[in-house]
């Protein structure tokens, strides 16, 4: 999954003339660049702060407050568990703990062969379906442990 | 697509007034229209195939000048998704499957027959219901601001001004002075929707009446609350009124730029958003002088990183402004240096949405709506273990009981109700003493809990309350930004205290420490996120004292959540070896004994993951 250094500086140049260069987009910024590179390099971040005239401390702060930022490569599939109030209280917790079984990897880690991400989202505003589990964008509504494995086994 | 079809900018009221009655002329030239619900709810259960295949059957039979398809937003019935509705009669059809398709388009769409099966059943009755204003769940809510989602496709602007859409706008610009816009709304005493209820009125004078130039309006859709989704429900499913309702801020008092501030997580949202914003500009409703007002404002789109430190109004600006999200404290406050230190408006999305109701029907009418100091409507989003979940929209002073009971149709499984969590993690729990006060933001508030977003968990025998209140503890430590001590020490140590006592190794004094710390961090931290973080803990010492005493005296928990203090067992007279359990355990610690005797679980080996419980249909698994 490593890119190598010419193809993230395109895609940040791309980026970063989309926002015209403008600073007060940084936040979007690195969205649109982790968008497209599945997380945020090293390089990308020293390209954006030197393109913008900022210190490097600066983006990298950023890079870290922010949740939906990731500095380490992720997997091809990314699930995500909803730890909303919603899904806690009808056993997100359970769907959590059964996910961290079966793929061996905590909340926040990748599996070794980089196929999946797995990650707690704190809500993801369907809160009516819990719990919610979204993988690769799609919701998948009222799931339970006993669904864990074929959500795995429908990923491919 | 609208730009396509008119073809032209309006510039006075009276082209806007024209295109309306144009719109409504081709309208009515369709005889019947099928609305399907493509919220992210009826998404998840398949909505958009659904739609796709009314499309195609509506094709292939040459329908389509006389049926119209249309997707909306969110209904707000999520629990029935994928919901269909066919108007004019608005009859309902819930769970509605692409099979089902033709046997709509033949029976009900031509025919004008109803389909049994595919009508919404009464739980616990076998009564069924055809008409959506019958189902019990909408009939006692009053849907003002919501309601027209079921009607509207969000990416259709058309639809938008087909329902009266922009005439508040034209009216304010044409009609109104900006200070009497202020005077409206201060009148129908709108508060903001967002938490706090700070009257939004007497926000935007102290804007308009701030020195500085440029000003900005920010709406917040970052909805960071846990169990509350009503914000991405009415920006995907009618992203117009926000805007109509932000342009109408921006002229009372007199900014010209706008942001809208929407979660990443969000990106239908996000879509429609964007497309609504190119759309309103196209036809001169956003944008350089619209309508030949002589009056401009643009609005650009910034997309939030999921920090819920970002709800907060001056730490969702640093990150507007690009910085990190850290709030600052508000010695001077935003409105009157706000964003890039210029005079700012922030509403939230239902907030603003409320402006051009308020604008078109009056402050007087609005105001007649709700209780004495909390006006007009207000949506909730009710879920957790009740029957129906989803949004709702009720006058304010409505009773608790009414929204759980009357229209979330009571606790599923005939579980006994618990608790009702209100305001998301600043928020409080109340108890079933609670359930006939109304609710309005001053009662919550002295009820010890508060009105925040809107979000309504139910919670039943089966959710233990120290659980939850860990649960908003180790939530909000994550969250905290960490910028001031009381918040970043303060939550650390408590969520410690909260895990001891959950691990069974509660000591005596922790619920006085408990209140201590409480205390400290709601008179010390430096923003709204700290100063209510305290309040799921005061609320369930408040309420459900006697849950924490038996954790700590008898090391028990009564819910039979916390794993350290629980015990799965076999009951063997229910125990009729079925072996669902044994399949369904992870950790191999459920064993046969040979045919006919019950299945044996093996205490060391079990995890305590509950697989077996759940699977268990005959009770012969308990919890102690």
């Amino acid at each position: 999954m490593t890119l190598d250094t010419r193809s993230t500086a395109e895609v940040v140049n791309a980026v970063l003339a989309k926002y015209q260069n403008d600073s007060s987009m940084l936040v979007g910024i690195l969205q649109d660049i982790q968008a497209e590179l599945n997380y945020l390099p090293r390089e990308a971040l020293e390209m954006t702060a030197e393109v913008l005239s900022i210190p490097l401390s600066r983006v990298y702060s950023v890079a870290t407050f922010f949740k939906a930022f990731s500095l380490k490569p992720r997997g091809r599939h990314g699930i995500h568990v909803c730890m909303g109030t919603a899904c806690h209280v009808r056993g997100a917790e359970k769907v959590l703990d059964r996910f961290q079984t079966e793929l061996c990897a905590c909340a926040g880690e990748t599996t070794p062969d980089m196929k999946f991400t797995l990650e707690t989202v704190n809500c993801v505003g369907a809160c009516a379906l819990g719990p919610v589990v979204v993988v690769d964008g799609e919701y998948e509504g009222q799931v339970t442990a006993e669904k864990v494995k074929s959500i795995i086994e429908g990923c491919k | 697509m609208v730009v396509e079809k008119s073809g032209k900018r309006l510039n006075s009221a009276s082209e806007l007034e024209l295109l309306r009655e144009e719109i409504k002329r081709s309208a009515s030239a369709r005889t019947r229209t099928v609305t399907i619900c493509c919220g992210t709810g009826c998404l998840a259960y398949g909505g958009a195939k659904v739609a796709q295949a009314f499309r195609d059957e509506i094709i292939n039979r040459g329908l389509a000048s006389e049926v119209e398809i249309k997707t909306t937003g969110c209904h707000g019935f999520c629990e029935r998704g994928p919901l269909v509705v066919i108007r004019p009669e608005n009859i309902l059809y819930q769970r509605v499957k692409p099979a089902d398709v033709p046997q709509v388009i033949d029976e009900t769409v031509n025919g004008g027959k109803v389909i049994d099966r595919l009508l919404y059943t009464i739980p616990g009755t076998k009564q069924k219901v055809t008409y959506e204003h019958d189902v019990p769940f909408y009939k006692k809510q009053m849907r003002l601001v919501f309601g027209a989602n079921g009607y509207i496709d969000p990416t259709v602007i058309e639809d938008y001004i087909g329902c009266g859409g922009y005439a508040a706008l034209s009216k304010t610009l044409f009609e109104m002075t900006p200070d009497e816009v202020v005077d409206e709304v201060k009148k129908s005493g709108l508060r903001g929707r967002g938490g706090g209820g700070f009257a939004t009125g007497a926000k935007w004078q102290s804007t308009r009446e701030a020195h500085g130039d440029p000003k900005y309006v920010i709406c917040n859709c970052d909805e960071g609350d846990p169990g509350a989704f009503m914000d991405r429900s009415l920006m995907e499913g009618n992203p117009h009124a926000i805007i109509e309702g932000m342009v109408i801020a921006a002229y009372a008092i007199g900014a010209h730029l706008g942001y809208i501030y929407i979660r990443n997580e969000y990106p239908v949202a996000v879509k429609h958003a964007e497309k609504a914003i190119a759309q309103a500009e196209a036809m001169g409703l956003l944008g350089e002088n619209i309508l030949g007002s002589g009056f401009s404002f643009s609005v650009k789109i910034n997309r939030g990183g999921g920090a819920f430190v970002c709800g907060e109004s001056t730490a969702l600006m640093a990150s507007v402004e690009g910085r990190v999200g850290e709030p600052r404290a508000k010695y001077i406050h935003t409105s009157e240096k706000g964003l890039w230190d210029q005079p700012t408006v922030l509403n939230n999305v239902e907030t603003l949405a409320n402006v051009p109701l308020i604008i078109n029907r009056g402050a007087q009418w609005y105001s007649s709506i709700g209780t004495a100091n909390s006006k007009g409507t207000k949506i909730f989003s009710l879920v957790g273990k009740v029957n129906n979940t989803g949004l709702i929209e009720v006058p304010m002073g409505i009773t608790l009981e009414e929204i759980v009971y009357g229209i979330g149709g009571g606790i599923p499984k005939n579980k006994k109700f618990k608790a009702i969590q209100t305001g998301g993690p600043s928020g409080g729990c109340l108890p079933a003493s609670k359930l006939d006060m109304p609710v309005d933001f001053d009662e919550l508030t002295r009820a010890g809990s508060m009105m925040g977003s809107g979000a309504m968990i139910v919670m039943d025998e089966d959710n233990c309350m120290v659980d939850i209140a860990r649960y908003f503890l180790s939530f909000l430590e994550g969250e905290s930004c960490g910028k001031c001590v009381p918040c970043r020490e303060g939550l650390k140590r408590m969520r410690q205290i909260l895990d001891r006592i959950i691990s069974g190794q509660g000591q005596p004094d922790d619920i006085e420490l408990l209140e201590n710390l409480s205390e400290t961090l709601t008179w010390g931290a430096l923003c709204g996120l700290g100063g209510g973080a305290a309040n799921p803990i005061m609320s369930t010492l408040r309420y459900f004292r006697e849950e924490y005493e038996a954790h700590i005296i008898e090391k028990r928990c009564p819910a039979g959540v916390c794993k350290p203090l629980i015990s799965y067992n076999i009951i063997n007279e229910k125990c009729p070896n079925c072996t669902l359990c044994i399949k369904a355990c992870p950790a191999g610690a459920i064993t046969g004994q040979g045919k006919k005797l019950p299945v044996i679980l093996d205490q060391v080996k079990c995890t305590k993951c509950g697989a077996c419980y759940d699977v268990c249909r005959l009770g012969a698994v308990e919890v102690r």
